[in-house]
């Protein structure tokens, strides 16, 4: 006789948030990647997200699955059914729980009734019991557990059990043991489910056609993959989470896409360096002599990097780093994330140094500006940040597919060839002949007599000629600056999204805030406050930046750090009045929610008029 | 200032194979102090790569930071140099040789630059084996920032305003030999005849070979109490070994007095003629050439010469597998997978 569930007040579909409370080491990632899988392939899209501590094995993880037909990315706050696996989180993890949300637990061992809350649905599955009576292996016992849950969770929430087996056959294929193991444990639990409690419950996933051709990747993985397209031939790094498995994605693709198929030789050299110094230091080397590289690593990687950032700034070398950025200071939170490295790189090293910096919003933006970087990087030369963070870089998303243009080539920028120099082109590598302030540099090698320079980090004079002459260094100086200009219009141009109708607020975002902000936008519209929006992409800004903040009266630059980073370079570089700009800061290590900005902005908005902004004194 | 030499062409130079001068592997005039041991090293590597035949388009030079890290710009002057940063010159050299493996290079450092603040850049650079020449000018103090001990100065030497350096020294001969390095020397910036040819089988080497070379600093450590001195280093010179280069062209002559001469054929067929002076140790015996060397120091003498090679070595290309035709010359077709594949690529992330 099926079990009464109690309380049963949410009535969802296609749209609640489902958090897998786990313990970390306990195999549970793949099978909650399943469920999220499975519910996209039944065509609805979902936003996933891992929270997890800098940890291998018994600390608490989370696994955060947004169920959004309406195709939210962002995280939305709250919690709608609980999969409450790890006793040592139990309480927190229950009151973050939404009121009529659905608590589901192993209820192999009871609990007393305080440990509950009364406005939820508990629902209790002996997962552990059922387990230890079907498997003797203490392994299996674990590990099946976890695929048990998702078979649980397949009845409760009304799901295609098909396409969880199609997708264990596509992971497991060519192990078919595997496979029907699997599939057991799947049922097992799914049956149980069936037999013993009132399923569907409140929350069902309905098959919709609402994914469309969008594809479920991670940003790391899609900047790697943005590196062999955009032609990166050396990669160095040095693990650091959350950046590491860029260079391990980078090894997979080159093992694919670059091995020639005569002699099974690479197209492409890949180390892992002894420190960052080091491999920053091969990216230059590289550079300089005509290949194209790239780094990737995180905030305390970029902090050892900086006498080698000045000096491919001073020098002119291209270079390509990917920061995935985590929360800092120092080691800080280094399995969360924040967008708190702008300034680090913006200004990296000593000395009058820029950088030119690029805001990808998704793993899609990934791919996309780690190609675009590289050329930038070689037109520019000079180096090229790419500013993901932990959560776009180790959490899948759903994005649009990748695209490529087979007609595009490499931009290998301003390199004079060996018949150039012998037609006797005047070769002066400081040089600005094109009034962009880019010079032309030669690869080494290219001409028995001709073209040969010296690269240094101290001064010298357009044709690379050692000077301490004090103005010889300043026009150097303006020259870089002309270059930086020329970059501004180079970098990928922000994206206005106006509301729909005219307003004085505005609000700049960028980055992995961007999905959330599209809600928030959304819900701010609903409560009749328009704000026009302008995602940022990249720094230097261009002149439509500028002339945003111009047009409006007020603009909130919404932001994960605490120091208002991106706002300081609004301030610094674009000469805008600072009064104007009112930051929106999340810093907690979570990824920003559409709630929390939705609910700051009217906050602050509200207190706007009641007490008008004063104008700065002149 | 940056002198450039009047360049004019004397029939009356001899030239090498290609048709080159020893001119044309002369860089600026060099800004060092007179006398310095860092100008005789400069000298030493343009009598090498005349007398090699190399193209000098086709060695890259880099350094780091330092009066030694500044004398590439003093020789070679139509190849591409790169003054780095401080103790950093390993990675860039390393990232340079991945672009293109069809270069020859020339890695120039300090005792500072490579003991001091650049040691771990120094070991890994060994261990990794990246196809190089590095040399070491080592003087025990640092030229640049006016006379500082360096880790190389020995425990009791003496600065020149008499304070007594207290701490032990790294010796980057032992150091390499135990790192990996495939060809390792010593060799005394005051003794060209043995150091032409030790540069000479040390571009030849592939793989990683490195040259420790004593280079006295006349300004700063060429005192009494120096154990860096013109004077010290000649009084304990302890001489291996005599290499000699004979190019892969020419025949080895009979009348090389065979048995005395200890032959070493390099990768590129080129051979090394070894003429032992004190010790007998296997040159392909690196066990047997850290032994020697620790005996002799242990004596307190400087032993230099031709200690450890291993003639078949490979290179860090070897190792990660690189394709024969220099990275940075690779095109779109052959790096960029194109449209269709990424198609399958978004097909298995649905
Ligand atoms: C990061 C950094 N720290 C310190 C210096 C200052 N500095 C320049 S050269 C040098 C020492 C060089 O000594 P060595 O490598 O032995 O070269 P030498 O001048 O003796 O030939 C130092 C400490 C620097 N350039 N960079
Ligand atoms: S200070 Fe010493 S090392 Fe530097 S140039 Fe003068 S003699 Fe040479
Ligand atoms: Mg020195």
């Amino acid at each position: 006789m099926p079990q009464p569930l109690e309380r049963p007040t949410m009535d969802k579909t296609n749209d609640f948030v489902v958090k897998f409370a786990n313990v970390n080491g306990s195999g549970s990632a793949s099978a909650n990647q399943l469920f999220a899988k499975a519910v996209l392939r039944m065509g609805v899209p979902v936003a996933s997200r891992n929270i997890f501590p800098s940890n291998i094995q018994g600390l608490p993880t989370w696994y955060e699955v947004r169920v959004s037909e309406a195709g939210h990315r962002g995280r939305r706050g709250g919690v709608d059914l609980m999969v409450a696996m790890n006793p040592q989180t139990w309480d927190r993890d229950v009151a973050e729980m939404e009121p009529g949300g659905y608590l589901l637990y192993d209820s192999t061992k009871p609990l007393p009734p305080s440990r509950f809350r009364d406005d939820v649905t508990v629902i209790g599955v002996p997962l552990t019991a059922l387990c230890n009576a079907e498997y003797a292996d203490p392994r299996q016992r674990q590990l099946f557990k976890n695929i048990l849950y998702v078979g649980v969770l397949s009845a409760l929430l009304d799901m295609d059990v098909a396409e969880i087996e199609r997708l264990l056959g596509e992971q497991f294929k060519g192990k078919e043991k595997l496979i029907a193991a699997n599939v057991h444990a799947l049922h097992l639990g799914r049956d149980h489910a069936l037999e013993t409690l009132q399923c569907p419950i409140g929350l069902r996933v309905k098959r919709s056609d609402a994914v469309g051709d969008r594809i479920f990747v991670d940003g790391n993985n899609a900047a790697a993959l943005g590196c062999v397209y955009g032609g990166a031939t050396v990669a160095a790094w040095y693990p650091i989470t959350p950046s590491t498995s860029v260079a391990e994605a980078f090894m997979k693709h080159c093992k694919a896409f670059r091995t020639d198929p005569d002699t099974g030789k690479a197209r492409c050299a890949i180390v892992q360096t002894e420190d960052e110094l080091a491999a920053i230091g091969m990216v230059i080397g590289a550079a300089w002599n005509g290949a194209r590289a790239f780094t990737a690593t995180s905030g305390p990687g970029i902090s050892l990097m900086q006498e080698f950032l000045g000096l491919a700034y001073f020098a002119e070398i291209p270079a390509v780093i990917i920061d995935v950025q985590r929360g800092g200071p120092s080691t800080g939170m280094p399995t969360r994330t924040q967008q708190s490295d702008l300034l680090l790189a913006a200004y990296a090293s000593h000395g009058d140094t820029k950088h030119v910096l690029l805001f990808p919003e998704d793993p899609r933006e990934c791919f996309d500006f780690a190609a675009t970087a590289l050329d930038l990087a070689d037109r520019l030369q000079t180096p090229v940040f790419v500013m993901t963070d932990l959560d776009i870089g180790m959490n899948d998303w759903l994005c649009e597919p990748f695209v490529w243009d087979d007609s595009r080539r490499m931009d290998r920028g301003k390199v004079m060839t060996a018949e150039e120099l012998e037609a006797g082109a005047d070769f002066g590598r400081y040089k600005d002949v094109d009034g962009d302030g880019i010079p032309w540099r030669t690869y080494p090698g290219t001409h028995p007599t001709k073209g040969a320079y010296f690269t240094r980090g101290t001064s010298r004079d357009p044709y690379a000629r050692y000077t301490e002459e004090g103005s010889v260094y300043v026009d150097n100086m303006q020259r870089l600056l002309r270059k930086f200009a020329t970059a501004a219009q180079l970098v990928p141009a922000a994206v206005p999204r106006p509301a729909r109708q005219p307003t004085r607020v505005g609000v700049i975002h960028y980055g992995s805030t961007a999905p959330a902000m599209q809600e928030a936008l959304g819900m701010l519209d609903g409560q009749g406050l328009h704000v026009d929006a302008l995602r940022v992409r990249a720094f230097p800004f261009g002149d439509e930046v500028i002339d945003f903040v111009e047009r409006h009266d007020t603009v909130f630059v919404v932001e994960q750090n605490r120091d208002a980073q991106l706002r300081t370079l609004l301030v610094n570089e674009g000469a805008v009045d600072p009064a104007k700009l009112v930051p929106v800061l999340h810093y907690d290590g979570t990824p920003i929610t559409a709630r929390f900005i939705a609910g700051d902005i009217a906050g602050k908005l509200s207190a706007l008029t009641i007490v008008p902004l004063r104008k700065a004194l002149p | 200032m940056t002198y450039l030499k009047p360049h004019f062409r004397n029939p009356a130079l001899p030239s090498n194979a290609l048709g080159y001068t020893r001119r044309d592997y002369e860089g600026a005039v060099s800004t060092l102090c007179a006398g310095c041991g860092h100008d005789s090293i400069s000298a030493a590597i343009v009598q090498a790569c005349f007398e090699l035949d190399l193209p000098p388009h086709r060695l890259a030079k880099l350094s780091g930071i330092g009066c030694s890290s500044k004398t590439p710009t003093y020789f070679l002057g139509a190849s591409h140099g790169f003054n780095s940063v401080h103790g950093r010159m390993p990675s860039v050299l390393t990232g340079a040789n991945l672009a293109n493996r069809d270069l020859v290079y020339l890695g120039v450092s300090g005792d500072g630059d490579s003991a001091s603040i650049g040691l771990g850049q120094f070991v890994h650079a060994m261990r990794r084996g990246v196809n190089m020449l590095y040399i070491v000018e080592n003087n025990g103090v640092y030229g640049l920032t006016k006379g500082q001990f360096s880790a190389t100065a020995d425990k009791g030497s003496k600065s020149k305003k008499g304070a007594v350096n207290p701490d032990d020294p790294i010796d980057l001969v032992s150091l390499a030999l135990q790192m990996g390095a495939t060809f390792v020397g010593r060799g005394f910036s005051g003794d060209k005849a043995q150091l032409v040819p030790l540069i000479k089988a040390a571009l030849r080497h592939r793989g990683v070979a490195f040259l420790d070379v004593l280079s006295p600093c006349v300004t700063f450590n060429n005192h009494p109490g120096s154990t860096k001195s013109y004077d010290y280093v000649r009084e304990h010179n302890a001489v291996f070994n005599r290499p000699d280069v004979v190019p892969h062209r020419e025949a080895i002559t009979a009348d090389s007095a065979p048995g005395e001469l200890v032959t070493v054929t390099l990768h590129d067929g080129s051979v090394v003629r070894l003429r032992p002076v004190a010790g007998d140790h296997d040159v392909h015996d690196r066990i047997a050439a850290m032994n020697h060397l620790a005996e002799r120091q242990a004596e307190g003498e400087i032993v230099t010469g031709l200690l450890y090679v291993d003639p078949d070595a490979g290179d860090l290309h070897d190792r990660l597998n690189t394709v024969d035709t220099p990275l940075n010359r690779l095109n779109d077709a052959e790096l960029c997978p194109g449209a269709a594949t990424l198609a399958r690529v978004n097909a298995a992330l649905r």
